[in-house]
């Protein structure tokens, strides 16, 4: 192999080949059977023959780059990388593709020849990756179109957001759907490793304002495109809850550096205020303020308890730390649990919990009711949905800014060396308190919401496993990053919706990505440059890139 | 200071100025070792104190006492006439600074955040304010980045304020430290090896980046193993052994000092060339045992 990469021309070809064999299996019948959407239909590609397509564009593209017309792209985009990455990604999902057809039909022997050539397409795809050896490319993100055609892209991009967030949702098949996640996630890194990504960010940075509202349109928009189905929303509903709840944490986690394994107590916490202050019979607390009201209540309670928790044990550090948060994870739930009137006093009703809530209401604007908004139908949790993302700007911008500030830095600082911040006058304690405090005040507002949304509270909500979910979601996400922690947070939060039938295996299946990316990318999805060198410490190149980087930035 | 031999005259003689800092009888035992015993150090105004002694002679720790890393066992340490307590917060607060022997820069940090981070206590922007980007946390983030600017321009890194600590050549790392420190606005500088692992040239650069601060009217008290470097800086040196005070005086003094010839060279006749070796070994060895509190 290192001898034959002595020899690069080979590498046009074949990636050529590749590809066009790629797209070319998108046309032919994958299967005898009519299954995963019926895919044994020539010239008429449907899901996993389009995916194959998509990838195969890709490919091909990579390949008029590494040996083509496009040649003049290699100064900025590698195609090495990318042709890897890309064909790996095929040469997997057509095995996968293989799985799935002797699962469904009982037997290898159905698969049908689009997916061999597939295979085969891809097998070529990285086999032309490894011939070429990898470039030192120059940074594309300064390459600027005129500002018409790159908002043209940020609209373009934006919209395939939502398409593909609708296709993705639509997916009832399982395999299909474990298959077009693959693809995507294949097709994300290849973008990123062939440096396609860092035009995009470099478009994006240059109208951040338009991308803003772009997506904050399209965000918008989802609840009407769904036509008054309930069901879309409601995981919708779910990874947002989470997500604020990851980026409370993240705030712990990936700016202070502290290590929390009992995090989902505090949006419990905020819950458990949000039930006991509801209408519900079963509410506990007669005073009942406005909903605005028990919200920022329910941040407090959550702060309160941070700080509780905060000041004793932020003293250890480390894995210490981690015990100390573990242990208080498991006495919420406890606390919770022998709170009902026997055990102690009656506030939440112990394993029973707190049922029946019932819907918001804003000044007359009933959350439970369908309401006729422009012609079309939103539904209850369409309603959710938009307190929701007002909640989620509220907590996006909430940490940005203080991580834009002077606090952020000195988190940072304390992440970064504590003792040396502690002897630049750096207020560590203080700031590991107020890390704890105001993340949590972020997941006990989350909380509230929940509460309302599931109509029911109970201690069973609030386990560890939920813990170390939402630490995942920082992890794979990327720490420290907002972008990373919304796409871990929704990919942990819609794949176990999706993938009932794995419910059994759903541990070990997270286990297994766990592993794989702690090993392949440890920095996360998305990763802030920091981050990527502070996990790839021996990759000059990257710390080269970085130095170009910012020498340009600093221009 | 039973066994250390004090020439009044001379440190009087050298520094007209005020006393800044005034630390007294500091003594740090861990256990059974004293590390620093009995320890008195006065720093007058304007004035360069240099701090020399073998290895293990507690040079660091009485460092760490002085900016509260450490709580000295005894003793104490004053600043303009007040004490300070052993917290490195109210050092810092109070106006003394401090660099590290092994450098301690934030690494995945530019050298801009770096500095910034320094003026952490001469700034009070709450998390309210900060998440509004209220007036007062407009008009302080100006400021910190201005005074960052400068500072960075001032020890010679303004082309490097957006390379990451980490990426940074180590002679500017050692540079952006002292930025770092000077951010805090102090005005005592304790320097810990600021030439270590440094070429001849960097050397040179250090010492007129130290006068430079010292005729901004601080005051800086530099540990170091480069002979010819502390005593061409320096208006007073102490030598410290076993963690006492063995000789304090002008330089000329000190080097002519035939106690401190033997305790820290070793031999007496010659100096330079035994020098050379102990500054490789200290500037490549691990920190010191006592450098980790932990």
């Amino acid at each position: 192999m290192s001898k034959l990469s002595h020899n690069p021309r080979l590498a046009g070809p074949l990636a050529l080949a590749g590809s066009v064999l790629l797209i070319v299996s998108g046309l032919l019948s994958w299967s005898y059977e009519p299954i995963l959407g019926d895919i044994s239909v020539r010239f008429w590609p449907v899901t996993l023959q389009v995916y194959a397509i998509v990838m195969g564009v890709i490919a091909l593209l990579l390949a008029l780059v590494a040996a083509g017309p496009l040649g003049r792209w290699s100064q900025h985009i590698d195609p090495a990388r990318g042709l890897r990455t890309m064909g790996v990604t095929a040469a997997i999902f057509a095995v996968t593709t293989l799985v799935a057809i002797t699962h469904q039909t009982g037997g290898l022997i159905n698969a049908n020849e689009g997916v061999w050539i597939a295979l085969v397409g891809g097998l070529l795809i990285a086999a032309a990756g490894y011939l070429r050896p990898e470039t030192k490319v120059l940074d594309p993100a300064e390459i600027a179109l005129p500002a018409w055609l790159e908002i043209i892209v940020i609209a373009l991009l934006v919209g395939l957001g939502l398409y593909t967030a609708q296709y993705a949702l639509k997916q009832t098949d399982p395999w299909v759907l474990v298959l077009l996640v693959g693809m995507l996630i294949g097709v994300t890194l290849t973008a990123t490793r062939s440096n396609m990504a860092s035009w995009v960010g470099g478009v994006t940075m240059r109208h951040q304002r338009v991308f803003l509202l772009a997506t904050f349109v399209v965000v918008l928009a989802f609840p009407f495109t769904q036509g008054g189905s309930e069901a879309n929303l409601n995981i919708a509903g779910n990874v947002l809850i989470f997500a604020a709840t990851a980026l409370g944490l993240n705030i712990v986690v990936g700016l202070a550096g502290l290590l929390d394994l009992g995090y989902i107590a505090f949006l419990g916490a905020g819950a458990y205020v949000g039930a006991t202050m509801s209408y519900s019979a079963f509410a506990t607390i007669g005073w009942k303020p406005p909903f605005l009201v028990v919200m920022l209540i329910g941040g407090l309670v959550s702060s309160i308890l941070g700080l509780i928790i905060g000041s004793p044990t932020l003293r250890v550090s480390g894995d210490y730390l981690a015990i100390v948060t573990l242990a208080f994870g498991e006495i919420f739930r406890l606390a919770m649990f022998n709170l009902d009137g026997q055990s102690g006093p009656m506030i939440t009703r112990g394993s029973n919990g707190i049922n029946a809530i019932p819907d918001l209401n804003f000044f007359g604007f009933n959350f439970g009711q369908t309401h006729n908004i422009l012609g079309i139908d939103i539904p209850r949790a369409g309603n959710y949905y938009f307190v929701l993302i007002a909640l989620i700007v509220f907590v996006i911008i909430v940490f940005t800014h203080l991580n834009n500030s002077r606090i952020g830095r000195g988190w940072v600082a304390i992440r970064e060396d504590e003792r040396a911040a502690e002897a630049m006058g750096v207020n560590v304690f203080g700031l590991k308190i107020l890390a704890f405090a105001g993340g949590a005040s972020l997941a006990g507002m989350a909380g509230t919401v929940k509460a309302h949304m599931d109509q029911a509270v109970s201690p069973d909500s609030y386990i560890f496993l939920e813990s170390a979910f939402l630490l995942a979601a920082v992890v794979l996400g990327g720490m420290g990053t907002v972008g990373g922690v919304l796409i871990g947070a929704a990919i942990l939060k819609f794949l176990p919706e999706k993938l009932r039938f794995l419910d059994d295996y759903r541990l070990l299946m997270f286990g297994l990505v766990l592993v794989v990316m702690m090993r392949v990318r440890p920095e996360g999805l998305i990763a802030s440059k920091r981050r990527q060198l502070e996990f790839h410490d021996d990759d000059e190149e990257l710390a080269e890139t970085v130095v170009i980087d910012e020498l340009e930035a600093a221009k | 200071m039973s066994t250390a031999t004090v020439t009044p005259s001379d440190a009087e003689a050298s520094g007209e100025g005020k006393v800044i800092l005034d630390a007294r009888n500091v003594t740090m035992r861990f256990g059974g070792l004293v590390a620093v015993g009995d320890v008195s150090m006065e720093v007058r105004e304007g004035e360069i104190v240099g701090l020399i002694g073998p290895n293990g002679a507690g040079k660091t720790t009485f460092f760490n006492c002085l900016t509260g890393m450490y709580k000295p066992t005894e003793g104490q340490v004053s600043l303009f006439g007040t004490t300070i307590p052993p917290k490195p917060r109210a050092v810092v607060k109070a106006g003394m600074a401090r660099t590290f022997q092994n450098i301690r820069l934030f690494s995945n940090m530019t050298a801009l955040e770096n500095v910034m981070v320094g003026r952490f206590c001469r700034t009070s922007s709450g998390a309210f304010t900060s998440i509004i980007r209220g007036p007062k946390f407009r008009r302080e983030e100006a400021e910190t980045t201005a005074r960052a600017h400068e500072l960075l321009k001032y020890v010679g890194l303004e082309a490097s304020a957006h390379l990451l600590a980490r990426n940074m050549p180590y002679g500017d790392q050692r540079r952006l430290e002292i930025a770092r420190a000077l951010a805090t606005d102090p005005k005592v500088l304790l320097l810990d090896e600021p030439t270590a692992g440094m070429n001849p040239k960097e050397t040179e650069q250090a010492m007129a980046l130290i006068f430079k601060i010292r005729d901004s009217g601080l005051a800086v008290v530099v540990i170091e193993h480069d002979m010819r470097f502390i005593f061409n800086l320096c208006d007073r040196v102490l030598c410290l052994v076993r963690g006492e005070v063995l000789v304090e005086g002008t330089p000329g003094e000190v080097q002519s000092d035939h106690r401190v010839i033997e305790a820290y060279i070793g031999a007496a006749d010659d100096e330079d060339e035994e020098v050379e070796p102990l500054e490789v070994t200290t500037a490549f060895s691990e920190p010191d045992h006592e450098e980790e509190g932990r």
